[in-house]
């Protein structure tokens, strides 16, 4: 089809009159054409699936207003952890001692060991509650529910802080204990 | 001893059918690939090591910009296209916004929604072209009790009534978080309790439970 003239360069003998004019041959080498095509074709490929979004899901509670229906969590099995501005990472367990004494500071990369120490010297009640503050963004947010993944927690609440504990985290974050109200009317 | 005459073969290789089905390949790659989604609203997803792709039909897109401006949009595919006309129409009789059919109609070709209740007629007479995330203003959701989302949430559960709905969340990396506490909150105020975020994939970190459980087969995966 695309072989137009295959016999130009060989050894094809002339008549003894004919000039020599010399035959172009009409071949084009094609390779760097197929190396182009290639190319663009692992280009298409490594870009398209790239950007191909995954979706994470979440199950939320339904409201209930009646106490007994409510989810009672046992105080020793469960792991708060706390997000607050500029991914600042704080975790406590069972329930907040009031001087904050249980109260600690960690991290992204440290908080997954904490999960699983907890998580292995605890029953099957073991729950992780997770309560972002109003300064923290929504990347923390999805990375502690994708580090609820890579842990394997099956019970996990995404649940709203409390004045205290917002209160807390703002004053271990360096802010000024006078500029977090006593009690924070307007904080939900 | 004569040697017998081998006839010298080129070594040179057609390289035109090669040169076909590479062309052919990149031609289909091209042509199947979906082109990308509005760009009016750019977001930076994070990223999570699930591996479910997120649906692509019967999708209401609640997208959360990094100036934590909200905007509420659906699938591209026809049937999409008129629930968010059902959408439209049952937020307008709720709320008697009084919007004329043609602003409907219009507001459904938008390609988002993204202006508080009572500026929708403006939304209706820009261009689409005009629509971007600083352009409009995003949906009003100012604290928990004043908060629009909880009416179009209304009206995607009336215009998905009985049907099954997709709801993913498109939030921006800096978005912060009082954003998606009251689009959770509208959404549980809706009884719409199951919903998506869209992720960008990353690998599960070597040496955590996910990655040790998938080696071993006990785990599936993270979704």
């Amino acid at each position: 089809m695309a072989e137009m003239d295959t016999s130009s360069g060989g050894g094809h003998k002339k008549g003894p009159g004919v000039k020599k004019g010399k035959k172009m041959s009409t071949r084009v080498d094609l390779t760097p054409m197929v190396d182009l095509g290639f190319l663009l074709i692992t280009f298409f490929i490594f870009t398209t699936t790239m950007s191909k979004p995954t979706a994470l899901k979440l199950n939320l509670p339904a409201d209930t207003k009646d106490p007994n229906q409510q989810n009672k969590l046992n105080d020793k099995s469960a792991l708060t952890i706390l997000l607050g501005k500029e991914n600042n990472v704080f975790y406590y367990e069972g329930q907040l001692s009031p001087n904050g004494a249980n109260f600690k500071a960690s991290n992204f990369k440290e908080i997954r060991d904490e999960i699983m120490q907890k998580k292995n010297n605890t029953d099957t009640t073991f729950m992780v509650i997770i309560k972002p503050n109003d300064e923290s963004n929504y990347k923390n947010v999805v990375d502690i529910l994708d580090e609820m993944k890579i842990t394997q927690v099956g019970r996990y609440a995404l649940v709203d802080i409390t004045p205290m504990e917002d209160q807390f985290v703002r004053i271990t974050e360096g802010e000024p204990a006078t500029a977090v109200p006593a009690a924070p009317a307007g904080k939900k | 001893m004569a040697r017998p005459k081998i006839p010298r073969k080129s070594t040179n290789v057609d390289m035109t059918a090669m040169c076909d089905v590479a062309f052919l390949l990149l031609s289909f790659f091209i042509l199947t690939t979906k082109p990308k989604p509005s760009t009016a609203v750019p977001i930076d997803t994070p990223s999570s090591v699930v591996t479910k792709k997120a649906p692509e039909k019967d999708l209401v897109l609640i997208s959360l910009n990094k100036d934590n401006k909200i905007f509420l949009s659906t699938g591209d595919s026809k049937a999409d296209k008129d629930s968010k006309q059902a959408i439209i129409e049952s937020v307008n009789t709720n709320k008697n916004l009084g919007l004329t059919p043609t602003e409907i109609a219009l507001l459904t070709k938008a390609p988002f929604i993204g202006v508080p209740l009572a500026q929708l007629k403006q939304q209706a007479k820009m261009s689409p072209d005009d629509m971007n995330a600083t352009t409009l203003s995003g949906i009003l959701v100012k604290d928990s009790t004043d908060n629009e989302m909880v009416d179009w949430l209304r009206g995607v559960k009336d215009a998905y009534a009985g049907r099954q709905v997709n709801i993913l969340l498109k939030g921006d990396n800096v978005a912060k978080y009082p954003g998606f506490k009251y689009i959770l909150a509208a959404l549980k105020k809706n009884d719409l309790l199951k919903f998506q975020m869209i992720t960008n994939p990353s690998a599960i970190p070597a040496g955590s439970v996910l990655y040790v459980g998938i080696k071993n087969g006990t785990i599936k995966s993270a979704d």
